[in-house]
């Protein structure tokens, strides 16, 4: 990468509860935040947040973006009013479904009393860039703003093009990350009706069990700043993002493509960029969703692109314990994937026990210290996959 | 359309309860206060015109809310419109 992206602030609501360390702490101790089949962020309470009236007019998984972005900028220094040069920094948030749920609200108004009754609400809250509208509009980040749609490789995407836009000197800073809240009955039975959803409503991330993805929801942001701009004034860093890798399967709209090649390519161009060798990468967070399909390729990828390595190094996958979060994935795990990094931790993966043939890599069945190739640095690589064939693989480092 | 005649203090009430489930500070609405004073935008506005539609048949559109600046100017507009 030409100008180095640097990370001053990190933020996070999940099933596990409000805030990025948290999420890290009770994951890393073998906690879940899954219950009865789903991920709900139960400890997020919106007016907390943001006012009554904010509450109002937004869907949920506006919501929760707006609280892990305060979380993110108040780590970053930014909470006090808008940053100086705030035309400089942008805002760039994921979903997958944005607001799912005011779809369906709006349409049940429309059947049951008609199109007059249909509020005006609807499309400012259910569009997918009312996070990134919102965030910007409440701290006055006036630099360039948009959503990104690439279903489950969303989050990670948007981290890519944030880092993309100060690289190319559009911005200094970006505030990004991804958002989901599909946790309502036409989401639920739609992806039900995929068959992309597990019936024993258990998330087994590479176990021979393993029978679809829980659905989750929950949303994390980062502050993403170029490295000479956190350094002028002064601001600690939490890790760097050294390279980004992303590419399309164009094999199916959902199913990914057998040999994995797509996915080999997301983790190779990210590996060229960061400018590694697959013996330099200490960690993997996998996309890793519990799904039959994907965790066969996601693995079979693995030892393609980095070799005898993938089987050296911890692999695990945070949708253990907090479900598939679609959209809001990519950014949640990166973030938790740079926060394990600097702690020197591999988090497991929970509920693996059975091994199945050909999927033999070190899934991590529980936590242990992270051993780096090298002393003075800590690499890992975040895997984002989604339907529509997109692959985005992001390589992380921390101090 | 109403057939019986719509009272001031009932349209005052209504509207005000609206506003109120809208964000607006109850004890700050009177029939003088400004829609701006009470931070009320054009959202705000077509969801009160919705609940006086349901409440007493009478319809408040987007041009008419353009030339209302105050509570008690809505207030007039739809006792006016129901009688």
């Amino acid at each position: 990468m030409s100008r180095r992206i640097v990370v001053t602030g990190v933020g996070a609501v999940t099933p596990l509860g409000v805030g990025a360390r948290t999420a890290l702490e009770r994951w890393v101790s073998g906690e879940s935040g899954l219950e009865s089949g789903a991920g709900r962020c139960d400890e997020f309470a919106p007016t907390e947040f943001m006012s009554k009236k904010e509450a109002r007019r937004t869907d949920r998984f506006t919501q929760l973006a707006i609280a892990a972005a305060g979380e993110a900028l108040a780590e970053a220094g930014f909470d006090d009013g808008p940053p100086p040069n705030a035309g400089r920094v942008g805002c760039i948030i994921a979903t997958g479904v944005g607001g799912i749920r005011s779809i369906e609200e709006g349409y049940d108004a429309l059947r049951d009393k008609g199109p007059e009754a249909v509020s005006p609400l609807v499309v400012p809250m259910l569009m997918p860039n009312a996070a990134a509208g919102n965030v910007a509009l409440r701290h006055r980040l006036t630099g360039p703003s948009h959503s990104v749609a690439s279903a489950c490789a969303a989050g990670a995407d948007a981290i890519g093009t944030a880092a993309r836009l100060i690289q190319c000197d559009e911005a200094d800073a970006v505030v990004t990350g991804g958002s989901e809240s599909a946790l309502n009955t036409l989401a639920e039975a739609a992806f039900a009706s995929m068959g992309a959803t597990s019936e024993s409503g258990i998330s087994r991330p590479f176990d021979a069990r393993r029978d679809g993805f829980v659905m989750g929801e929950g949303a994390g942001v980062l502050v993403l700043e170029a490295a000479e701009s956190a350094a002028e004034r002064g601001h600690p860093v939490l890790g760097e993002v050294i390279g980004y890798g992303a590419s399309s399967d164009a094999h199916h709209i959902t199913a990914p493509e057998p040999s994995g090649e797509g996915a080999v390519r997301a983790i190779k161009f990210a590996l060229e960029e960061a400018g590694l060798a697959p013996e330099q990468v200490d960690y993997v967070n996998a996309h890793g969703t519990s799904t039959p399909l994907n965790d066969r390729v996601e693995t079979q990828a693995l030892k393609r692109a980095l070799g005898e390595r993938a089987g050296q190094i911890p692999v695990s996958s945070t949708k253990s314990v907090i479900g598939h979060t679609l959209g809001a994935a990519g950014a949640v795990e990166a973030i938790v994937t740079l926060m394990a990094l600097r702690e020197r931790v591999a988090p497991p993966t929970v509920n693996w026990e059975e091994r199945e043939e050909g999927l033999d890599l070190d899934y991590v069945p529980e936590s242990r210290p992270l051993q780096t190739a090298d002393p003075e640095r800590a690499v890992g690589l975040s895997d984002a996959f989604g339907f529509g064939g997109h692959n985005a693989v992001l390589c992380l480092e921390a101090r | 359309m109403s057939t019986t005649t719509v009272s001031k203090d009932k349209v005052f009430e209504t509207i005000a309860n609206a506003l109120t489930e809208l964000g607006a500070e109850r004890d700050q609405i009177t029939p003088a206060s400004s829609f701006e004073s009470l931070d009320v935008d054009s959202l705000d506005l077509v969801e009160v015109g919705q609940v006086i539609q349901d409440q007493f048949g009478v319809e408040i559109k987007g041009d008419d809310t353009k030339h209302v600046g105050t509570v008690g100017e809505v207030v007039a507009l739809v006792v006016e419109r129901a009688s």
